[in-house]
């Protein structure tokens, strides 16, 4: 209660002195009492996260004396909306995993746009990228809560050791220490080829790499084909990293490996590879299912820059969008765009905030502060995960599109068919 | 004759009542519109769950992605012009020519050996329990079975032992010389010298990709060796960045123990012999010339790491494996069930006439069991036809395509990726008509049975 009133003040003096840009104290404090209110809020987020969401809603609870229920509808989200947008009765507010979701129910009428005073906020205080994101046909819809980092390259400290290497930061020193590794009789790199999404975080990576940030976007788009060159020399990079000596397993092996039990190759009791490339939910993995310890046994360093690239990253992220106009509800999108709700999250942990007024102390430690300082780092070079801006036929379908056709390419090495597939099934998704 | 006990069989009983029913209203006027009566709580919930459906289905399939735009027949010509749809076709139709005729076989197999046995209960329990576990349970326990890692799944740690029994693994697998060492593989998984040596000199190889924790404990720091006058020597260690310098024997780096090494003159292997616990390797007494050392490549090998059941080649086969684990103990418990209503007297008369046990189980047991073996076998198919957990289960993502069938498709095609229901109705009309020749099949064998 006292910090409200303090940061009360505090926008008065601003006010009085007519200073706007206070993004990161502004927020809910001209909280209406919302008493009596209630609210309730979808999304997939369920277990650990499920109870991190519940703080940061209880938090809210306690400022403006609403109740906000939050009900979990897991990978089924998609549908439970449509459902219930079809019946008239849709949650105050959700969180959508996909860009694609946001547009999808901001064309269809259902979403309300941001309020001006939320709005304002996201454009202080996030990054174009997110604000983008966000925005459908020129209204803003959509406040990103929740990031993810998706170019984090995770080692295990104890084999690094024992061949005395030291995390790369170029292409050219990451080929030097998957050398050294394999020199010293330990495989550089488990890769979850079994599962697609895996490759099409690595093409992605190198890609907006190798061709720059507006390619990126355009491949997205399918502006360009993915015959282009650019898609041939980010392949055939992928190539060279993903050389058969250098998988634990082997290219065969690699295409058995599921994600987890590539995490498990690197951190498990008697580890077969020294690293493992993923998004920075890899430390979950860890913690949950392995007893190395974040931090000490395992430790993570940013995409190596590759050579004539540029430092970037790969993101996804949860937008918080609102279904209905109601003052409470605005109240909560407010808060929800406020680095004072990222920040109590981001002390529990396995959170990362695309929010730049988020307080980096407020992580809970080095390695967690370290994978939002790459983001923050990577400036207007950081791109949402492709395979989540195409269609899903294309992107995220089990044996098909660019999972399966990345998964035919690391088992044949075949530039030139590894391209031609990837177009024709491109083309056949972007055409529905 | 043989009908008539299949008519004995619980299931048929109902179709046989149905049928006695209509008979009867079809003679009885008034009867028949009490039977009306009593029947359209029935028919409302054939025509809520079963015909409308199928109807909506058809429809449903003639439209698009988002039901707005008309197809025609669209979508069933580019269900037959899709490769990935063909796959599902075409392993649906080695499904339907391998699987049921297998479990009716071991079905049979299992139903007649189990009578002969006092604990014929204890045994059929036994086979008929996968049944009491759900398909997708089972689909996670065979993808288990068969997990590439041998120290994971039991299938590949049955093979390797297997292989291991026969062939020793090689000393240093994966092991191979530093590229600037001047060898040369030789193209078997072997290194040659790529220049030629003479007695007098001395052979330095520096070999790489060997973990620390792999040497084997006899080895012993390296030595370095001098020229000697009529002797061809050399040295292999374990070369590391890490403790000293690359290609230079270094402070704690250890000699290659039991290496073989041959020395070769044209094409001929002179001399042969095994590296000391330093890793130093002496031919004596050679005639002077020049010799190709050569590093054979059963030195080297990669362990034997199993089979890859779940790669693109042998995953349908496996899945249908566990299917037949499954569905076996269903055959056995139907045909075990016609196997005690064949009448007695007929093996009896056989046996008194001298015919061996093989020619009562061909002669007389099979024909009289035929009825019960179709009515197995079509189940079976139409069961086929439908699987869908299996392949989702056990096929990992990077073979899914390969192991895919028309029912995984249809569910893919219509919630997995981007929600095409008019495709995946078409395909699911498709599976209709596959199933309804044996659906027909059934229902007229149960009928004969019946009037027969």
């Amino acid at each position: 209660m006292r910090m409200r009133k303090v940061s009360r003040l505090l926008v008065a003096v601003l006010a009085v002195t007519g200073v706007a840009a206070c993004g990161s104290a502004g927020g809910g404090d001209d909280a209406a009492d919302l008493g009596g209110q209630k609210l309730e809020v979808a999304g997939y987020w369920s277990g650990e996260e499920q109870k991190a969401f519940e703080e940061v809603l209880a938090q809210f609870e306690d400022e403006t004396g609403a109740s906000v229920n939050y009900t979990s509808a897991g990978d089924d989200l998609p549908t439970v909306l449509q459902t219930r947008i079809d019946g008239s009765t849709p949650p105050n507010v959700a969180l959508l995993p996909q860009p694609g979701l946001v547009q999808q129910f901001a064309r269809a009428g259902a979403l309300q746009p941001l309020p001006e005073a939320t709005r304002n906020t996201v454009e202080q205080d996030y990054p174009e990228l997110w604000r983008e994101l966000g925005t459908v046909d020129g209204e803003m819809y959509g406040v990103y809560f929740k990031a993810a980092n998706k170019s984090t390259f995770w080692y295990n400290t104890g084999l690094f050791d024992e061949a005395g290497v030291s995390p790369p930061s170029t292409g050219e020193e990451l080929a030097g220490v998957m050398k050294t590794l394999a020199d010293n009789g330990i495989a550089p790199l488990s890769v979850g080829g079994a599962d697609g999404w895996v490759l099409t975080d690595w093409f992605e990576n190198i890609y907006l790499q190798t061709a720059g940030p507006e390619m990126y976007d355009k491949l997205s788009r399918h502006e360009i084909p993915w015959t282009h060159p650019s898609v041939r020399e980010a392949l055939e990079k992928m190539r060279e990293l993903l050389a058969k000596d250098r998988l634990a397993g082997g290219t065969g092996g690699t295409l058995q490996t599921d994600f987890p039990t590539s995490v498990n190759n690197v951190f498990g009791d008697d580890p077969s590879a020294a690293m493992v490339y993923e998004g920075d939910f890899v430390g979950g993995v860890i913690t949950s299912s392995t007893a190395s310890v974040l931090g000490e046994d395992a430790q993570l360093f940013p995409f190596p820059v590759l050579e004539g690239g540029q430092r970037s990253a790969v993101v996804g992220g949860d937008a918080a969008v609102a279904f209905t106009g109601d003052a409470a509800t605005k109240e909560l999108m407010q808060f929800l765009a406020s680095p004072r709700a990222a920040e109590i999250w981001a002390e529990r942990g396995g959170f990362l905030s695309p929010n730049e007024q988020v307080n980096l102390e407020s992580y809970p430690d080095e390695l967690s502060r370290s994978i939002a300082q790459q983001l923050r780092e990577a400036g207007g070079n950081v791109r949402f995960d492709m395979s989540d801006l195409v269609p899903t036929s294309f992107g995220a379908t089990v044996g098909a599109g660019m999972w399966q056709d990345l998964q035919d390419f690391l088992g044949s090495g075949d530039v030139r068919k590894a391209t031609a597939d990837l177009e024709t099934h491109a083309a056949e998704a972007f055409e529905k | 004759m043989a009908s008539k006990d299949v008519g004995s069989v619980e299931v048929l009983e109902l179709g046989g009542t149905a049928r006695k029913r209509r008979r009867r209203s079809g003679i009885q006027g008034s009867g028949g519109r009490r039977a009306a009566l009593f029947l359209w709580p029935c028919a409302i919930l054939l025509v809520l769950y079963i015909v409308y459906p199928i109807a909506f289905s058809l429809g449903r399939s003639l439209f698009d992605a988002s039901g707005e735009e008309f197809l025609g027949l669209g979508n069933y010509i580019e269900a037959f012009s899709d490769e990935r749809t063909l796959v599902a076709f075409r392993n649906n139709l080695v499904w339907l020519l391998v699987a049921p005729t297998l479990v009716t076989a071991l079905g049979l197999l299992f139903a007649v050996l189990t009578e002969r046995v006092s604990w014929a209960t204890a045994f059929r329990f036994v086979l008929f329990m996968p049944m009491a576990i759900s398909l997708f349970a089972s689909g996670v326990i065979f993808r288990l079975v068969y997990d590439e890692d041998p120290d994971l799944g039991v299938a590949n740690a049955a093979v390797v032992t297997a292989h291991d029994m026969f062939a020793s693994s090689a000393e240093f697998p994966g092991a191979e010389p530093r590229d600037e060492a001047g060898m040369a593989a030789t193209g078997d998984g072997g290194y040659r010298s790529a220049e030629l040596v003479r007695p007098g000199e001395v052979v330095a190889i520096p070999m790489v990709g060997l973990r620390d924790s792999e040497m084997p404990e006899h080895a012993q720091q390296a030595t370095i060796l001098e020229p000697t006058v009529g002797e061809l020597r050399g040295y292999l260690w374990r070369d590391v960045g890490s403790s000293g310098q690359d290609g230079a024997v270094g402070a704690s780096e250890a000699g290659l123990p039991g290496v073989t090494v041959h020395a070769v003159r044209d094409g001929q292997v002179v001399a042969s012999t095994t590296t000391a616990d330093d890793g130093t390797f002496v031919f004596p007494g050679l005639a002077d010339g020049g010799y190709t050392i050569r590093l054979p490549a059963e030195n080297f090998a990669e362990p034997f790491r199993g089979l890859t059941w779940l790669g693109p080649g042998l995953v349908t086969p496996v899945i249908i494996s566990a299917w037949i684990w499954i569905m076996t103990g269903f055959a056995m418990t139907f045909i075990a069930a016609g196997l005690s209503a064949i009448p007695r007297e007929a093996l009896e008369a056989a046996r008194v006439d001298g015919a061996t046990e093989g020619q009562v189980f061909r002669r007389v047991t099979v024909p009289l069991l035929s009825p019960v073996l179709l009515v197995v076998f079509v189940t079976l198919a139409i069961n086929v036809l439908k699987v869908f957990e299996l392949v989702y289960v056990v096929a990992p993502g990077s073979s899914q395509a390969e192991a895919n069938v028309l029912a995984l498709q249809m569910w893919q095609v219509s919630f997995g990726a981007g929600g095409d229901q008019g495709m995946g109705s078409a395909l699911v009309v498709i599976l209709l008509l596959l199933v309804v020749p044996a659906m027909l099949f059934n229902i007229r064998r149960f009928r004969k049975a019946r009037s027969g």
